[in-house]
């Protein structure tokens, strides 16, 4: 059996590797939401994007609720301390994705409030994909942690501007994947949209970011847009490689760096890590082949009236 | 009001009003995978119409349930950051394997199921609904397995203060998980089947697809029927065990305030906490102790047993206790005389059993709400049972106005999603089955 200390060090990759996951699979869904409005122009547009997010966003979503509970079970302390020491922040993530999840199906079966659906949808989108990055950028930057670990800043320490750059990055990193997605699923003026919104994206997120997504826009204009969702996919994994390179082992910075949660001193007993272990060793890759199945079983460009349009 | 409440009231609403979805899914899921069944094994269209109305109403009550469900598995970082801290080297792990091993398999192929019927072969879909059937029970057993842990911990030892693991398997099927799990699992089934009948009790009301209507009939009822008194097995069980590992949460489910030989079971009562009696009681003597001991004469303690302070509350796990029989026992009579009249031929013509059927619908709700809410504020004052005290749980950055206000704004957002959830719901139903298609059947074209 593997030490605790190795234990350790792979639960953190896994746990990056769920983020990341999380990032490139909703990251596309969570982009065509924030973007919805200004890709689409007709209903059968709108109809179009939200069909091709339609059979995905709710497998997608669980790679959240997968690193959530991985990061409770694999490391207690940091689950403890992130989420009650940024109680707020993340109850307006909570707030948002829960409308988001029903916004849907609501807007396709509740006519009467189709537009208070459609912006619960654009908006649970949208703050998420800022609020993520801020988040983030606040465990990496640093925040104000008492001897106890416990938070003791408030909820403006978490809207420093370093933390809000990160969620700048984070947010047009979701925009540009959304983009990418819904032009690859997309044909006509809405792909031509679509493409163009992307190419903004990019440039955005460029002027912090370059190599993977350079390649991403290259692809774009070729129109070779599976290429282009490749290299979108990749640019999040390379910013969760660098996050994961600058964090390691830290899980939560603290102002005080001796009170830094590491994953030494946040983690579960070596018995607890390796049956954690056993579980992802066993779930993870049938996840991996029925996702690869569900992604095959509706591939190709959405067209009004198809069945996924459903929505 | 201080946070301790404030946090426990907010748990209790947030997780009560997901618990409404959860074993309507397990229910309708199960019926799904039956028509199914029927189709493959048949080819008659009948059954691939009940499947996508089924699906179409499973959809946006998979999604409801998806929806509250996101704010849980944070809640014990937000509002329970001691409780995550002391006893998250065993309490998260069931949370993440739900996840890995559950939510994934239900969300990916209920997609499959809602949009792919053109899409994927008919044993393909088949296969597709057994999976969505079977992830989400499996995430119920996950979500049993953490709560029956901290009903009756076991596979750990304290180390510092903190629960560390020494036994998956002893932590995962503790002395409570298997019976809880039977329990909560045929509570979901009675659930989703009574919904289904109760659509089908209106189809027929309403003189639409009668045929179709007929068939969604027989087959929830037998669901129905069947669980309703398997129901009574697990129950009788499951009492057992409590009386066996938490001596005093039964001793509160009976207002049992003295240790007795041969004690009476409360049919009704008032509970009377102050006075430690229990006002206009009607009890049937001896009958607990027959019950819980199958002995006549058995020993059941008391609450005198307990110190004060270890002491769980008795009103509200009594009246939920005995709700939640006498819902038990109405659905035993309510699944007996449906059968009755199915074998005479006399279901669709009983208007007043189709109406009866309909009104009944809040029922296994109420049953499950009240059966759950004996079993937690049973459980206090602890969280984890003799080794977290609740009030020692909470998260100390938290301040109770953010509590409220969070508290607040969550009432807000699930009475406006829950409003438009039931009406979404009742249109789909509203919209029928749909009637046989005009022409040949498609397998013979």
């Amino acid at each position: 059996m593997p030490g605790w200390d190795l234990l350790r060090d792979v639960w953190f990759v896994l746990i990056g590797v769920l983020l990341a996951g999380y990032s490139i699979l909703d990251g596309f869904d969570l982009g065509v939401g924030a973007l919805l409005p200004f890709l689409a122009k007709s209903e059968d547009e709108k109809r179009t994007l939200i069909g091709a997010i339609g059979p995905f966003w709710d497998g997608n979503e669980v790679w959240l609720l997968a690193g959530g509970g991985a990061l409770f079970a694999a490391f207690p302390m940091a689950y403890a301390t992130v989420f009650s020491g940024f109680y707020l922040a993340l109850m307006l993530v909570l707030f948002a994705l829960i409308l988001r999840a029903v916004s849907l199906e609501f807007r396709a079966h509740d006519p009467a409030r189709k537009r208070l659906w459609e912006a619960a949808f654009v908006g649970g989108s949208a703050l998420p994909a800022l609020l993520f990055g801020v988040a983030l950028g606040n465990v990496v930057v640093g925040v104000p942690l008492d001897a106890r670990t416990e938070f003791s800043g408030t909820f403006l320490t978490l809207l420093r501007p370093l933390p809000v750059v990160f969620g700048l990055l984070g947010l047009s990193a979701f925009l540009l994947h959304g983009a990418v997605f819904a032009a690859l699923k997309s044909e006509g003026d809405l792909r031509e949209r679509a493409r163009r919104t992307a190419l903004a994206a990019a440039v955005m997120f460029a002027a912090a970011f370059v190599l993977s997504l350079v390649l991403a826009a290259v692809a774009l204009k070729k129109g070779r847009d599976g290429r282009a969702f490749f290299f979108s996919s990749a640019a999040f994994l390379g910013l969760w490689g660098i996050v994961g390179t600058i964090q390691y082992p830290v899980l939560v910075r603290a102002t005080d760096p001796g009170l830094s949660l590491t994953i030494r001193n946040a983690s579960s007993s070596a018995l607890t890590l390796q049956v954690m272990l056993i579980i992802a060793l066993l779930g993870m890759p049938l996840v991996v082949g029925y996702t690869i199945f569900a992604f095959r079983v509706f591939k190709g460009k959405v067209r009004p009236g198809g069945a996924e349009t459903g929505y | 009001m201080d946070a301790v409440f404030l946090a426990r009231l907010q748990f209790g609403l947030t997780a009560g009003f997901h618990f409404l979805f959860p074993p309507t899914t397990l229910g309708l899921s199960l019926l799904i995978v039956i028509v199914e069944a029927l189709y493959l094994r048949t080819k008659d269209a009948v059954y691939q119409r009940l499947s996508a109305y089924l699906v179409k109403i499973l959809g946006t009550v998979f999604v409801m349930g998806v929806a509250t469900g996101i704010a849980l598995e944070f809640a014990f970082g937000n509002n329970w950051a001691a409780y995550s801290r002391t006893v998250g080297d065993i309490f998260g792990a069931p949370l993440a394997a739900e996840a890995v091993l559950s939510f994934f398999l239900e969300s990916v192929f209920l997609g499959i199921l809602v949009f792919g019927r053109d899409r994927v072969s008919a044993k393909t879909y088949r296969t597709s609904a057994f999976l969505v059937f079977f992830g989400a029970h499996l995430s119920g057993l996950w979500i049993i397995i953490a709560n029956s842990w901290m009903q009756t911990p076991a596979g750990f030892r304290l180390e510092g203060g903190r629960a560390v693991l020494t036994d998956f398997w002893r932590a995962a099927f503790n002395p409570s998980t298997a019976v809880r799990f039977a329990h909560t699992i045929l509570g979901g089934w009675t659930t989703g089947a009574l919904v289904a009948m109760a659509v089908a009790a209106w189809l027929i009301l309403k003189g639409r697809s009668a045929a179709t209507a007929a068939v969604l009939m027989r087959i929830s009822l037998a669901v129905f029927a069947v669980s309703a008194v398997l129901q009574l097995g697990t129950g009788h069980a499951q009492a057992m065990q409590v009386t066996h590992t938490q001596p005093e949460k039964m001793a509160a489910f009976e207002a049992q305030w003295k240790t007795m030989d041969g004690a009476p079971f409360t049919v009704f009562g008032i509970p009377d906490e102050k006075n430690q009696r229990t006002r206009l009681a009607v009890r049937i003597p001896k009958m607990l102790s027959m019950l819980v001991d199958l002995d006549p004469g058995g020993r059941v303690l008391g609450l005198n047993e307990f110190a004060p302070e270890d002491r769980p509350p008795v009103l509200l796990p009594f009246a939920g206790y005995h709700l939640m029989i006498l819902f038990g026992l109405l659905f035993i009579l309510l699944g007996a005389a449906g059968v009755w009249l199915l074998a005479r031929h006399k279901l669709a013509a009983s208007r007043r059993y189709l109406k009866l059927v309909l009104f009944a619908v809040p029922l296994p709700y109420l049953a499950n709400e009240t059966g759950w809410i004996a079993a937690e504020v049973g459980r206090q004052p602890w969280a984890v049972h003799k080794v977290l005290r609740t009030s020692e749980a909470v998260s100390a950055v938290v301040p109770a106005g953010n509590i409220l206000f969070s508290m607040i704004l969550f009432l807000l957002i699930y009475a406006l999603i829950g409003v438009a959830g039931l009406a979404i719901i009742l249109r789909t139903v509203r919209g029928g089955p749909g009637e046989p298609e005009a022409g040949p059947p498609k397998g013979q074209v």
